[in-house]
């Protein structure tokens, strides 16, 4: 081996260290310092980019809710139909009521709007649902229009220039009263975990994208983890050294680096426009994320497959079972905690990706709550891309919520490989 | 409907491997015993449960593939001759509206009555049809199934055959990766060869001018669109650049610390904590850089005035770096253990320090690993998507200054393809041709960087 270092010039000892050692010592103080420096920063920024989400988020799961004091007045409900009744004309007489001092036009349509939308169709609910409330006087906690929430979460600035905030002083006022009166609290946002998604920031939920993400890792885990134990399989125990089989292993390798949003493309050009699958579906996405997962469940199977002793192998074969009756009676239950620790880090890795779904149209609008694998779904991760996207100050709030809970299954599911590794693991 | 098809299947299945298993005994205890049998009785029932299963999927797959062209080609038949002789493009309009007046359940108030009348033949071929398939479907499978029953003998090599079915099977399994990549291929290929149709290969990969988004109709003004992807590509590496600046440094040393000056208890917590970077999701990261890191530039950009652009390719890039570090770490950690200690201690014998042994021994020998494992997080770095589409700009501007808003391949290739898809303009096939460069260029960087990790491997064991 060759060095470049020269030889000190004077002599020298432990004591009394030439200019030279000094320097060569400093420089290894420095060396350090900066390796230290580097994961210092690593954490550093986890540390910001949790605190910066869950600052921002922790707000989304409280609403704000007004009290109104609806008074269902039988000369509504004359129409045929209840559905008919004019719902939204009951929620504006009752905040009218409230603060009978306003009384031009534009005044009225600005204290309208500290309500959300949805009053109205909380209104009807209610109608149909208890029909005997008819002529009664009724009060109901609605909820707050999404700026009426965002200045109750110290999100909208009340210095700021009238002209360029969302209330204006009037509204700023109703809403002082309303707090005094008690009328305008907030409460745990019950909507957010059970409500799909809404173009209003107030009515927006998680459940939907939930169970999207849900159907989508039931399908990848119905396709991905037998195939994948299977290949690991037949590539560790059965498969002869040959062309093939470098071909199968070279093949698997690249896939696992090839960019995901390559995987969206050959969704798109083969599960749907060939074969017809119809987009923005669980099942599509499934089929896509399994191709994406397959491998990591065969790289870590593979690997768990190796830690078998080969004394279990050969303890099996010496009493006369067969190749395939070794496999599945030994080594298969042996290597099991090892394949399913990569099988859950393989669908962790599919609950957070969005690139691939965006291609075959998870990206759509979708209210509804998705039933089965064929309905159009959104999935967590496409949920967050798209309300990051909306214009309105509350959605990123919205956001950062359904960030949080994202990290929170993923925590979750990698604490359990984590927990399965350390229980199940044998040092033979 | 076909959830019973299935479900019947498993049943027969079941009991066909409860028979076969009752036939094997009864034939073991009439020629004396268990032991004359070659196989276990569990084996038979497998053998004539596989017999049944098998046929049946099969005949069942190859209904539902030829199905959908089975009952458009005899409707197609049916209708008037005039309607027959339409354009493929009208034709496939006309059998549209025969489904939809049988998907819908009802007829459209001024429904044609001959598409009616279509729509009549549809629905009684699908349901014919249904029973066609169930019936040949569950008949499809009971000859063979019986024909193994009815050869169950003492002799029969039932454990060998089971077992060559089952390697077949796995054997399909591990396949399937290599279906994958060709499925990739074709698919990108495929698009991509009909865009090169339209626009010359050489003008798409040196040309400088990078506008799809024009070419919408063909008699628009300025409807070619122009479609020189230098810009693109010059964005991209931009972006990767910067992602680069910040994990190759950041990454080595934190790998270099925590393999040759980390105590084991920091080793334990810290190395976790630096993959949880690794376990994030990229749409985590994308939100983060545009709405804390990008502002959080352009202010500190404007209080040293600078002009900074709110999607700059500065915060797009420092963020993607980050989030680049654990696979520079951890596959260089890999690489730097890799290192015979015999290595480090000649070296502190000769009275090296720990910084002159890892700056003249350890990197040297670690070194081509270390570069496997930087080609492989430059290929992470340029196929990363949702960063870039949520924190970078669209516009193509052929810049490398880090405070403009550049583009990427992989934003490209969103923005082309979410939304309203035409199959036949070179703006929809565009996005296949980038991602037929992305592919082939991940890939040679990954072949490059897996083989000289294997061959460094090699080398030291």
């Amino acid at each position: 081996m060759h060095t470049t270092m020269e030889t000190p010039a004077t002599t020298t000892n432990l004591l009394h260290p030439s200019k030279r050692l000094r320097q060569r010592y400093r420089a290894e103080r420095w060396f350090k310092r900066l390796g230290l420096l580097a994961i210092v920063l690593s954490l550093a920024f986890i540390a910001f980019l949790f605190f910066s989400i869950f600052s921002d988020g922790y707000t989304a799961f409280k609403q704000s809710y007004i009290a109104l004091d609806v008074n269902f007045a039988a000369e509504e409900f004359t129409q045929a139909k209840l559905a008919h009744a004019n719902f939204p004309g009951l929620v504006k007489k009752a905040m009218h009521s409230m603060f009978p001092e306003v009384d031009s036009r534009r005044g009225k349509k600005e204290l309208e709007s500290l309500v959300s939308p949805s009053a109205a169709y909380k209104l009807q609910d209610m109608v149909e649902e208890d029909p005997k409330i008819i002529g009664t006087t009724q009060k109901v906690w609605v909820l707050a229009g999404d700026d009426v929430d965002m200045l109750l979460k110290g999100k909208i600035d009340r210095k700021e220039k009238q002209s360029n905030r969302r209330l204006k002083d009037n509204q700023l006022a109703w809403i002082d009263r309303l707090i005094s009166d008690k009328k305008l609290e907030q409460k745990f946002n019950w909507n957010f975990f059970t409500a799909g998604d809404s173009r209003e920031p107030e009515l927006a939920g998680i459940w939907g994208a939930v169970k999207g993400s849900f159907l989508t890792l039931l399908i990848t885990l119905t396709l991905s983890f037998p195939i994948g134990v299977a290949s690991a399989v037949y590539l560790e125990e059965f498969a002869p050294e040959n062309k093939w089989t470098d071909l199968i292993e070279i093949n698997i390798n690249n896939l696992a680096a090839v960019p995901s949003i390559i995987f969206g493309l050959l969704g798109l050009a083969i599960f749907i426009n060939f074969w017809g699958l119809p987009r923005s579906t669980p099942i599509v996405g499934g089929l896509v994320l399994s191709l994406m997962t397959l491998p990591t469940i065969i790289i870590a199977g593979r690997a768990s497959l190796k830690s078998v002793p080969p004394s279990i192998r050969e303890a099996a074969l010496g009493v006369g079972a067969s190749k395939m009756q070794t496999v599945i009676h030994h080594v298969l239950p042996l290597a099991m905690p090892g394949m399913l620790t990569g099988t859950i880090i393989g669908m962790a890795q599919a609950l957070g990706e969005t690139a691939p779904l965006l291609m075959i149209g998870m990206v759509a609008f979708i209210v509804d709550i998705p039933g089965s694998i064929t309905d159009p779904a959104a999935v967590l991760p496409v949920q967050i891309y798209l309300w990051a996207d909306s214009p309105e100050r509350a959605f990123t709030e919205k956001t950062s919520a359904a960030i949080m809970i994202l990290l929170t299954f993923l925590v979750f599911m990698n604490s359990l490989a984590v927990y399965l590794r350390k229980k199940f693991e044998t040092k033979w | 409907m076909y959830t019973y098809l299935l479900l019947c299947i498993l049943l027969i299945t079941t009991g066909a491997y409860f028979g076969g298993k009752a036939r094997a005994k009864t034939i073991a205890e009439a020629s004396g015993g268990m032991r004359t049998l070659h196989s276990l009785p569990s084996h038979y029932g497998m053998l004539t449960a596989l017999s049944y299963a098998i046929p049946a999927l099969l005949v069942f797959a190859l209904w539902r593939i030829f199905e959908g062209t089975i009952v458009t080609s005899l409707v197609t038949k049916s209708l008037p001759i005039e309607l027959q002789q339409l354009s493929p493009n009208r034709l496939s309009l006309v059998l549209n509206e025969v489904r939809n007046i049988v998907f819908s359940g009802f007829a459209s108030h001024n429904a044609d009555p001959a598409i009616q009348a279509a729509a009549d033949l549809y629905l009684s071929t699908m349901n014919w049809l249904k029973n066609a398939v169930a019936v040949s479907t569950l008949l499809g499978g009971l000859i063979p199934g019986a024909i193994a029953y009815r050869s169950i003998r003492k002799e029969l090599r039932a454990r060998n055959l089971v077992e060559g079915i089952g390697k077949v099977i796995l054997i399909g399994c591990s396949a399937v990766a290599i279906f994958t990549t060709l499925g990739i291929v074709f698919s990108v290929l495929f698009e991509s060869l009909r865009f090169f149709h339209a626009i010359p290969f050489f003008d798409f990969l040196f040309g400088l001018q990078w506008s799809p988004q024009t070419a919408m109709r063909v008699d628009q003004a300025g409807s070619s669109g122009a479609f020189g992807a230098v810009p693109v590509f010059a964005g991209t590496i931009l972006i990767a650049l910067i992602a680069m600046l910040v994990a190759i440094p950041v990454g080595l040393l934190a790998a270099i610390y925590l393999s040759e000056y980390a105590g084991s208890r920091m080793r334990t917590w810290a190395k976790p904590m630096l993959e949880i970077l690794a376990g994030i999701p990229t749409v985590v990261y994308g939100f983060f850089a545009a709405l804390t890191v990008a502002p959080l530039i352009r202010d500190i950009g404007q209080a040293i005035g600078l002009q900074v652009a709110s999607e700059s390719a500065l915060a797009a890039g420092l963020v993607m770096g980050i989030m680049i570090i654990p696979f520079v770490s951890s596959l260089s950690d890999d690489v730097i253990h890799a290192v015979p200690q015999a290595m480090r201690d000649g070296s502190f014998a000769l009275g090296a320090t720990r910084f002159e042994t890892i700056r003249l021994v350890i990197i040297p020998a670690a070194l081509p690993g270390i570069v496997g494992s930087i080609l492989l997080a430059v290929s992470r770095a340029i196929g990363e998507t949702m960063i870039v589409v949520m924190a970078a700009g669209l516009s193509a501007d052929l810049t490398f200054n880090p405070l403009k808003a550049v583009t990427t391949v992989t934003v490209q290739i969103v923005t082309l393809l979410v939304g309203d898809q035409e199959f036949d303009s070179p703006k929809t096939l565009a996005a296949f041709a980038l991602g037929l460069l992305l592919f082939v260029f991940t890939l040679f960087l990954n072949f490059i960087a897996l083989r000289v990790v294997r061959k460094y491997r090699e080398q030291y064991e």
